[in-house]
């Protein structure tokens, strides 16, 4: 099957409202006749069943958690970008959408692209309107801060819990929805498989986690808003509970997974500390408007801060090499995430790590500390400030911006990082890889539709900071309810979907011997067991560099621990309870399946962009030495993969990127 | 350090639960408090036994979901922190650990040391929001200017996170702070006038049916919460129930 995307013709400026301006509409009465599923209930999912509901759809909506509220999108921090051109520092539509591109080293679809940035101001006043409480200035107007790779101030915050007043934001207007009777909640539910019937997605398998009771739901169209698979890693700074699962059963039923190697490494996290870690800790990129990231210059200053004979502190000025503004002087600190983890993991491998594991680099915000305390002395009149005064005025200014920030590491590290500067190591974050979807936001499974982090569509091979929220709620607030609408019209003859048919029959007794398995296999070895292991093949052979031979071995190895998970796993407790073990069982099944399918698409993908580095593919000499080396006549493409069997059977499937409105080139931040 | 563990143990909401005595070994004073549940879960888990429920997810303080009444404090004994942010170095080695699910009439446990919050989403329903339509056609963000103080403090109200560590604390399960933070946020803001009367009418009715308690002016809610919800949140609501009612 050729893989159609769907982008109408025409400028790219022209290409959504046109498109929506010739789209069928399906009209109210009808829609009160249609049934929307939605799974997730983050930024792009719970803003989706918002709309949708009020549009006048009957939504179901479910969540693993008890709450839509405490989807992963909660722990988001620093903010989210629009092209608003507040601080007249240039910005526009265009810029957003041409900073979005090259930060995804040109591995996304322009047209997605343009209309996230195109829809990116809307936004930003739908979250006032909901009573989102921004960051404002003195003004009473709305504060912006930089993120890593543009050289705009577009990023809206607040504080350093921008996801968090967000989705409160998305669940307020679910809320609404809910006391009218419009949405359906389903708290505590996990979708075990998409039932298609005719060729169409028309429902859903889903287990109630407190009865363990496996449910049937039908509907007119199924939304897959389930987030990302870090956690293929074991340890990312995704939430305990974040899952593939969602995504790889659609996938097992005919969508195509797009592009799985593209990971964000996020070069700001807490480094692990041992082996009983059960997540890692990210530290907001908007740190980097403020702090410096180094180590030292000298070899014997790193063994006398590791041995603790020294502090961080008592380096000078000269004695510090401040890599990143060494290496990218027109962006400094502020480089993309791809690039400052490479850069940081350089050192370390060096040798120039400053904690025992060798793992973590500074964090310093001594100087702007420093420059802000002078500024409030000047402000407030004060003659001849001493240093501690100027420390003081400028730690409170700190601490407004980034407080929460400060505290949550102060917790985890038991450090002061307004007295020595934070430790720092990159961290599994984020994934720009997911199910393939066309202009519509639909999967090759017709009826089938997935959003926000869940798909692939707007980030190419990098994500810049504070676009993920920006994504996910443009999905879910102004793309998803028009394009859902043009399918459905065809579907306003078709009345309620039975779930009485040999389709959702054949899914739950596939989904019930499947539970029956685990709870009766009785063997030797905890999932956790099996995690552990897998996460540890993919950080040391698909992590932050990949290289053929070793991308090979991960998907032997991945191959031969999922044939043991299968003999081997032990599930405790029963199938009709509330039973943890039986949950995470069937995700890290699903994780063993991904995992070999991403080392696949690794290995195929034989040059460096964004996030995927094969060290194979780096630039030899010239001022770009050691830089990703990207290579747009192969690979120019998105990798669309069709579902086999076995993962190493998958079949790869090419959508040509065209780029007619921005240049490909080199991703420069020198 | 070596730690003793005396939590509850509860097959499901109907049946009776009991505390039951649990030794962990060799715990890293750097561990979170939910790690050293980790090892003690996998400690069960290979020897046969059911693990111990208990709600998590972010593990970075900000889902709300954790809920863990340790040595009895909501969320133990450090300040300003979730259970999941609670880390060994509070502990020393022979220590003894109580560990209970949070405690209220409305939060009826579901299993071992799990919880339904669900009576907190049924207060939101009531009125938790602002009546605004996804059109995409609201005016510009900037149209609005609210003061910075306004602002401010709107934010530091919506911080809750929701966990139930107040009404898990509070003498009398009230759930005041949390409806007090939500009725706040909306209450100094413009965009949360025109419903103002209305919502917070809505939400504490909602709260009186789900059987919360009343509040007496302790303040234990302050003192446990993890993102520091001040009282003035409850004085607030009770100004603007008393506005709503004239």
């Amino acid at each position: 099957m050729a893989l159609d995307s769907k982008v109408p013709k025409g400028p790219i400026k022209d290409k959504w409202t046109d498109y929506k301006n010739h789209i069928e509409l399906v009209n109210p009465a009808n829609k009160r006749n249609i049934d929307v599923i939605v799974v997730g209930t983050g930024l792009a999912g719970g803003s989706a069943s918002a709309t949708l509901a009020e549009l006048g759809y009957n939504v179901k909506a479910f969540a693993y958690q008890d709450s839509p509220r405490r989807a992963h999108s909660i722990a988001a921090q620093g903010g989210i970008n629009a092209a608003k051109n507040y601080q007249g520092d240039g910005d526009s539509t265009y810029r957003l959408f041409y900073d979005t591109v090259k930060g995804g080293d040109y591995r996304s679809r322009e047209a997605n692209v343009y209309r996230l940035a195109e829809v990116s101001a809307n936004i930003i006043d739908q979250c006032v309107a909901q009573g989102v409480p921004f960051a404002r200035d003195y003004g009473g107007l709305l504060d912006n801060r930089s993120f890593g790779g543009v050289l705009v101030s577009r990023t809206f915050y607040a504080k350093g819990q921008t996801g968090q007043q967000l989705l409160l934001g998305a669940y307020s207007a679910m809320n609404r929805q809910i006391a009218r009777g419009k949405i359906e909640m389903f708290n505590r539910h996990e979708m075990l498989d998409v039932v298609v019937v005719d060729g169409k997605a028309r429902g859903i398998i889903a287990r109630n986690l407190i009865t363990g009771e496996i449910e049937r739901h039908s509907a007119h169209a199924v939304v897959i808003a389930s987030g990302g698979y870090g956690n293929v890693y074991f340890l990312s700074t995704n939430a305990m509970g974040s899952n593939v699962t969602a995504g790889w059963k659609i996938h097992k039923k005919g969508a195509h997974f797009a592009n799985p190697c593209y990971t964000q490494i996020h070069p700001t996290c807490i480094p692990r500390s041992g082996d009983y870690q059960s997540k890692l800790t990210l530290m907001s990129e908007s740190l980097r408007n403020d702090g410096r990231i180094w180590v030292p210059k000298k070899m014997e200053d790193v063994l006398a801060i590791r041995e603790g004979k020294k502090k961080p502190t008592d380096l000078s000025e000269e004695e510090r090499d401040y890599y990143l503004e060494r290496r990218y002087p027109a962006f400094g600190n502020l480089v993309p995430r791809d690039v400052a983890s490479r850069a940081a993991k350089e050192r370390c491998d060096a040798g120039f790590g400053v904690n025992a594991t060798g793992e973590a680099v500074y964090l310093d915000f001594k100087s702007a500390i420093t420059r802000y305390g002078t500024e409030q002395a000047k402000i407030q009149n004060i003659e001849n400030p001493s240093d501690a005064k100027i420390y003081e005025l400028g730690q409170a200014i700190v601490e407004a911006k980034y407080g929460n920030l400060f505290q949550m590491y102060e917790k985890i590290v038991d450090q002061d990082p307004y007295k020595t500067p934070m430790m720092i190591y990159p961290a599994v974050h984020y994934t720009m890889g997911g199910v393939w979807v066309d202009y519509n936001l639909m999967t090759t499974i017709p009826g089938c539709y997935c959003i926000g982090e869940a798909n692939f569509s707007d980030h190419g091979a990098n994500r810049l900071g504070a676009s993920a929220l920006m994504q996910g709620l443009a999905d879910g607030y102004f793309v998803l309810p028009y394009t859902i609408g043009d399918y459905l019209s065809n579907d306003i003859r078709t009345g309620k979907i039975s779930t009485d048919s040999p389709e959702f029959e054949a899914a739950e007794k596939e989904v019930t011997e499947r539970i029956n398995f685990f709870v009766n296999n009785k063997g030797t070895k905890s999932v956790d067991y099996f995690h552990k292991k897998l996460g540890k093949v993919m950080w040391d052979k698909a992590g932050m560099s990949r290289n053929a031979k070793g991308l090979k071995e991960a998907m032997a190895e991945i191959k031969a621990i999922r044939e043991e998970f299968w003999k081997e796993v032990s599930v405790p407790g029963g199938a009709n309870e509330l039973n943890p073990e039986l949950e995470k069982a069937g995700r890290v099944a699903d994780f063993l399946e991904l995992g070999e399918l991403f080392a696949k698409d690794a290995l195929v993908r034989e040059e460096s962009c964004g996030g995927h580095f094969r060290e194979e593919s780096a630039e030899e000499d010239g001022p770009q030495k050691g830089e990703a080396k990207r290579n747009d006549k192969d690979f120019a493409y998105v990798a669309a993969w069709e579902y086999k069997g076995e993962p190493a059977d998958a079949v790869l499937h090419k959508e040509e990127l065209e780029f007619n409105d921005i240049e490909l080139k080199q991703r420069s931040y020198k | 350090m070596n730690l003793t563990l005396k939590i509850w143990r509860q097959k499901d909401a109907s049946s009776k639960g009991q505390m039951v005595d649990y030794k962990v070994t060799e715990i890293s004073e750097h561990m979170s408090f939910l790690e050293m549940m980790d090892v003690l879960n996998e400690q069960l888990v290979n020897s046969g036994e059911e693990p111990v429920a208990f709600d998590h997810d972010c593990r970075e303080g900000i889902c709300g979901m954790c809920s863990m009444y340790i040595n009895g404090e909501a969320h133990g004994p450090d300040r300003g922190v979730t259970t999941c942010q609670l880390h060994m170095r509070m502990f020393k080695d022979g220590d003894t650990i109580t560990i209970e699910p949070f405690r209220a009439a409305a939060f009826p446990v579901l299993k071992d040391l799990v919880v339904d919050r669900s009576s907190f989403d049924r207060i939101q329903h009531a009125g938790g929001y602002i009546s605004v339509n996804t059109s995409g056609n609201t005016q510009d963000a900037n149209s609005i200017p609210i003061s910075k103080h306004a602002a401010d403090e709107a934010m530091d109200a919506a911080t809750c996170i929701g966990c139930g560590a107040c009404v898990a604390t509070c003498k009398n399960s009230s759930a005041m702070l949390f409806v007090g933070a939500k009725v706040s946020q909306y209450a100094l803001l413009p965009q949360g006038q025109v419903e103002a009367a209305d919502r917070v009418r809505n939400m504490v009715a909602q709260m009186d049916l789900e059987g919360f308690g009343n509040c007496t002016n302790t303040g234990a809610c302050e003192v446990e919460c993890p993102k520091g919800i001040s009282l003035d949140n409850i004085a607030r609501m009770n100004r603007e129930l008393m506005k709503a009612s004239i």
